[in-house]
């Protein structure tokens, strides 16, 4: 009885995780789809064109560039100030402390189109023009938070006598920094540029909101959804899934050798 | 979780406690100042200022003669009228979120439990399962549903052989926007359960089956309880993006089920009605800062970041 039940829930576990990737496998399938109307809805007939020829749509592969280059800007800025938020909160006391964690929190706890609308009042009052910069901006401001708690977990997780053995050793507080806390804390701030970037690069609303007459990713096909959206959407989209998904995999794996040399040696 | 060997004496709650961590000195110096410097006043200007902008554009009055242009003004009528043209869109927002949140939370929850009790050595791989669908564009996932829930597709046609569909159809009603929500907001469901869960001592729900607890004693009584902080957590973390969606409404919806964030976005870009977009756009931070602080009065702010 308790075999059957310890099952049931893995069986379970498994269909809800199917689930997950059910529309990506559509999106994936319906890239190598040949469309009859201009919709990308049911499938035709196989074949490979969007994937030969990825960029063979107007506006496609521009909107792609100008979403890598926002979100690479964004993702540099934004994981600076985090990081150092970050350290702020888990090495140093200051005044302030609850105001400070309730002004990271926000942003997370606030709809999207509530961030969006109130920046965009803001730069209409001060008639800033909208455009690359003003998305940027917005980007940096919502991604900020999720790199604060990512870091934040790593440095909370360091043993600090690894410091302290360093400094013990009589390394300067610049050198400690350099050769004991920051490799330990890289790949917190690793994982949280990665997260930013694609918070960033997949941003819909705040965008949309902010971007004036700039056409991202997102926005392309937004606007695409109404009239039909090519072929090479699905995939680029495709595309950009297993690249990331590659990404992280590898860093668990390389992870997880490491963990294991640590505990043979 | 390895097990420990504690003290006879020692709780096993307590147990948990001393696993912390050995946590270092705080210091209090000029550095942490400067740290904190400009990422806040990035937030600052960029997110709490905007709020007061936000609120002075929801007042503002239009000026005669002039279509579209707005003048500093103390209209409060803005609210009445938004509202009184609106509130079926925000009471739809409110319900379908609901609905959603409380499905992610059924579909969320074994795999959460799997995943932290069950997981083992395949954790990490798990977790980033649950994460890579956001890998794919947010929109191109919602906007696979529509193939999905087709109408000659396998599910409508399913349901539709047992007469459970009001409409005969699932895509462009107000259930395949709530699918839509439930599925697009899944992983904030998952994550913060997982926490929670993780937390838990399995030796708790030992020694509550020890004791001849049935499995859903055990359940109501220990495993639920103590995975409360991430059912709260995850329920907020949800529902607040649920709320204020409006692409799942656009692209999966009919014009009839349109929620308050798409009302909010024609009113600001298309219809360039400033005064009562921002109105709608404050009134929903308002429910949702209402919401956040009766939990942040259960769970203090370090707990949240």
């Amino acid at each position: 009885m308790r075999f059957i039940r310890r099952n049931l829930l893995a069986v379970v576990a498994i269909l809800v995780l199917i689930y997950l990737f059910i529309p990506i496998a559509v999106v994936a399938i319906l890239s190598f789809n040949k469309p009859s109307g201009k919709f990308n809805i049911s499938w035709t007939q196989f074949s490979t064109d969007a994937w030969t020829n990825l960029c063979g749509v107007p506006g496609v592969c521009s909107s792609f560039v100008t979403s890598i280059q926002i979100g690479i800007i964004a993702t540099i800025v934004a994981t600076a100030l985090g990081t150092m938020i970050a350290f702020a909160l888990v090495r140093y006391r200051f005044r302030g402390r609850s105001t400070t964690n309730l002004l990271i929190f926000l942003p997370m706890a606030t709809p999207e189109v509530v961030l969006g609308s109130s920046l965009l009042a803001l730069f209409l009052n001060l008639r800033f023009p909208l455009g690359q910069w003003t998305v940027v901006i917005a980007h940096i401001m919502f991604i900020i938070s999720f790199v604060v708690v990512t870091v934040k977990a790593r440095l909370q997780g360091l043993d600090p006598r690894l410091e302290e053995a360093a400094r013990d050793l009589y390394a300067n507080p610049r050198s400690t920094f350099r050769y004991v806390t920051l490799p330990l804390v890289a790949p917190g701030i690793a994982g949280a540029a990665l997260l930013g970037f694609s918070l960033s690069f997949d941003d819909f609303i705040i965008s949309y909101f902010n971007a004036g007459t700039l056409v991202t990713f997102p926005i392309f096909i937004w606007g695409a959804a109404q009239r039909g959206i090519p072929v090479q959407v699905n995939a680029l989209a495709t595309l950009v899934f297993v690249i990331a998904l590659l990404i992280v995999l590898g860093s668990q794996v390389v992870n997880y050798r490491r963990r294991r040399k640590l505990v043979s040696t | 979780m390895p097990l420990r060997v504690a003290a006879p004496n020692v709780s096993p709650i307590l147990v948990v406690d001393q696993a912390k961590p050995v946590v270092a000195a705080k210091r209090r110096s000029r550095t942490g100042y400067i740290l904190l410097f400009p990422g806040m006043t990035w937030l600052a200007i960029f997110f709490a200022i905007p709020f007061i902008t936000l609120f002075m554009t929801s007042l503002q009055q239009p000026v005669p003669g002039k279509i579209g242009k707005y003048q500093a003004g103390f209209e409060l009528s803005n609210y009445a009228n938004a509202m009184a043209e609106y509130w079926p869109q925000f009471l739809r927002s409110f319900i379908y979120a609901g609905i959603a949140t409380l499905l992610a939370l059924v579909i969320a929850f074994p795999l959460a439990y799997f995943i932290a009790m069950k997981g083992g050595r395949w954790r990490p791989l798990l977790l980033v399962l649950v994460i890579a669908p956001s890998f794919a564009s947010f929109l191109l996932r919602t906007y696979a549903w529509r193939t999905i829930l087709s109408d000659e597709g396998p599910i409508t046609s399913f349901f539709n052989a047992l007469h459970l569909l009001p409409d005969d159809r699932i895509l462009n009603t107000g259930i395949a926007v709530v699918a839509g929500l439930t599925y697009n907001f899944l992983p904030f469901m998952i994550l913060p359960l997982y926490a929670a869960i993780e937390k838990i001592d399995p030796r708790l729900i030992e020694a509550s089956s020890d004791l001849y607890a049935s499995a859903t004693t055990t359940f109501r009584k220990v495993t639920w309880p103590l995975s409360l902080p991430g059912v709260v957590a995850g329920t907020l973390l949800t529902f607040i993006p649920a709320a204020g969606d409006y692409i799942n409404a656009e692209l999966l919806g009919s014009t009839k089920d349109r929620m308050i964030g798409n009302v909010i976005q024609t009113n600001f870009i298309e219809f360039r009605d400033y005064p009562t977009a921002s109105a709608l756009s404050f009134v929903l931070m308002a429910v949702i800062l209402v919401l956040v602080f009766t939990y942040i009065r259960r769970a203090g702010t370090e707990e949240l970041v």
